[in-house]
């Protein structure tokens, strides 16, 4: 079995899966982010009175945090009387940030464990070997009633990851390059595991950018093998207790295929697709309005270090606005502690509460018809940003900063020192 | 349920995001009435609201309702009445919201090369088979899990789940 599989089989209660079989298994985290009050309404229209597991139930503010409008703060305001009425305090109010950044800062995403939030990048808490899934409102709510819900056992496609990276080039620009090449629904139902040697390199940062964007695949979670830097990192939490299985040798993955990360060249999903992903040197010159910086993708402390030293005693270009929105409270923290915001702000950036802020398109810097804006995070749809007409394109944070810098689309290669 | 669905056909292309069929920018409503006013309004058939008919069936390529978790997408065609998703793929959230909120979402394969829009068309999902009633394009269609139908057949997950609670079959 996958190491996944016995995962599932442990929460299932039973001894073996198989792919493609439908198991019920208990939910170890089951996060509700704002934008789904439905998942409230559900619950009760489904005849639900207490939460099973009220201490396993996490809310999040973070898609209108803090709100912009008044349905939003009405939201808010019947998430916290339900947080109250049901016992359920781990309400994340609006000073936290990205649910699953904040998931990842607390420690909860780790081996062993089912973490579902009513949010489609849940695939990433399979870097820290957890298994990570979006679901909708009412899939959360029949946990909330009853602690379990069904899952696929998924196929497992593993992607294994050779050479090294050139200087400039990074994780975003990896996962960037398969997407382009596997596209948007070559992963659907499925698992997609990391691994080989150069992933031995990658931080944790970094495997969480990865799995982040498998969602972008379609896949259902994804995976990488615990190993020292897991529990390295897990351990910085404090967390220390948890099992981690193994894939057995015989195991048949549905594909396993493998990319030389040397060859990656900076890239670019162009709008209006992630998909559309090409090398950036063909775009260079294209003028950017917006650069952001911000989102689970793509607004980690590594993030804000790589921007901040592209950055550092210079100024963005006159008709550029750089968005730098750290994912988390605690991610603008320690970006603080460590000057980055300083640098930034000085280099004349705008900073932004911590949240989904424009990732989502909802609030704290949508741009216009027309307008250009270079993204680490990781959707370009047309509209996702704010205008219909605006033109998304995604990049690695040093490939942002770059653009912010130059007012263009430039090659990050020239600006990070090797 | 019903298991003969027949109706008219809405045809879109591959990997319809959930920003096409309900964009972020109507995500703050919670009501049924209000979330299907804007069914397929970030697509290029906006007017679908405007054409649709109470169980006319929408035709997709593949990964249909890629993109984010949002409910809406599901309830915003439940609340129009589609009597049915019919597509090459689709993608797994949007998958697992129509079926708890008791829309079929099936998936049969050549579907999109066959079916021109405001063709006649019938889903009989008991001989698991699709007809286009205006060319004659017959096909079988993929099973759903025995788990699947199950839930489908109440009409949903919420009418399931309420027949179990107040059966006391599920404690809290
Ligand atoms: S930051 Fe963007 S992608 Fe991540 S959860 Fe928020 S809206 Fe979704």
């Amino acid at each position: 079995m996958h190491a996944i599989e016995k995962l599932l089989a442990v929460k299932a209660g039973v001894d073996r899966v198989h792919a493609g079989q439908i198991v019920n298994c208990d939910v170890d985290v089951a996060g509700i982010n704002d934008l789904y009050y439905q998942t409230v309404k559900s619950f009760y229209e489904m005849g639900g009175k207490k939460v099973k597991h009220p201490d396993d139930v996490q809310i999040f503010f973070d898609h209108y945090a803090p709100c912009a409008t008044v349905i939003q703060a009405e939201d808010h305001k019947k998430f916290r009387a339900f947080a109250h009425e049901q016992g359920i305090a781990n309400l994340m109010d609006v000073n936290q940030g990205v649910c699953h950044q904040v998931v990842v800062d607390r420690g909860l995403a780790k081996p062993g464990e089912i973490v579902v939030i009513t949010d489609s990048h849940s695939t990433m808490h399979g870097a820290l070997g957890a298994f990570g899934t979006g679901v909708g409102a009412t899939d959360l709510a029949t946990i909330l009633i009853t602690g379990k819900l069904w899952f696929k056992v998924p196929e497992v496609i593993r992607i294994n990851l050779t050479g090294r990276l050139q200087p400039g080039v990074y994780a975003k620009d990896v996962i960037l390059h398969i997407l382009g090449d596997l596209k948007a629904d070559h992963g659907i139902y499925k698992a997609i595991e990391f691994a080989g040697p150069a992933l031995t390199d990658f931080t944790i940062s970094e495997r969480l950018a990865l799995c982040n964007m498998t969602t972008e695949m379609g896949a259902a979670t994804s995976y990488i093998q615990p190993d020292d830097r897991t529990r390295a990192f897990l351990k910085s939490k404090g967390v220390t207790d948890y099992p981690v299985y193994t894939t057995d040798a015989d195991y048949q993955y549905e594909e396993d295929l493998t990319y030389d990360i040397s060859q990656i060249e900076p890239q670019v999903a162009a709008p209006a697709d992630v998909d559309n992903v090409h090398d950036l040197s063909n775009y260079q010159g294209i003028h950017v309005d917006q650069a952001y910086i911000g989102s689970c993708t793509g607004g980690r402390l590594q993030d804000f270090a790589i921007a901040a030293k592209i950055l550092k005693g210079h100024h963005i270009a006159p008709d550029t606005r750089l968005i730098i929105v750290p994912a988390s409270g605690e991610v603008t923290r320690e970006c603080i502690a460590r000057g980055y915001i300083q640098d930034l702000l000085d280099a004349g950036a705008t900073l932004s509460p911590s949240g989904c802020a424009a990732c989502i398109g909802i609030h704290q810097g949508l741009i216009a018809a027309d307008e250009v804006c270079m993204s680490t995070s990781n959707r370009n749809f047309p509209g996702r940003m704010g205008s219909l007409k605006g033109q998304i394109y995604l990049a690695s944070p040093a490939a942002t900063a770059t653009a912010a810098l130059t007012g263009q689309i430039t090659d990050p290669r020239d600006y990070v020192e090797a | 349920m019903e298991t003969l669905r027949t109706g008219q056909a809405h045809v879109f292309g591959n990997n319809i995001d959930t920003d096409q069929i309900y964009p972020a920018r109507f995500i703050e409503y919670t009501e049924e009435a209000d979330i299907k006013k804007y069914a397929m309004a970030g697509s290029d058939n906006p007017d679908f609201v405007q054409e649709t008919q109470p169980g006319d069936l929408i035709v997709a390529g593949t990964n249909f309702g890629c993109g984010s978790s949002r409910e809406h997408a599901a309830i915003t065609l439940k609340g129009n009445q589609v009597g049915a998703v019919v597509a090459e793929s689709f993608a797994r959230i949007f998958f697992r919201n129509a079926i708890n909120l008791g829309i079929p979402v099936i998936t049969c394969p050549g579907v999109h090369a066959h079916v021109q829009a405001g063709d006649r068309l019938q889903l009989d999902l008991k001989a698991g088979e699709f007809r286009d009633l205006t060319n004659g394009w017959t096909a079988p269609v993929e099973p759903l899990d025995e788990y699947i139908m199950n839930i489908l057949s109440h009409g949903g997950i919420k009418p399931l789940m309420r027949a179990l609670t107040s059966q006391g079959k599920v404690r809290d």
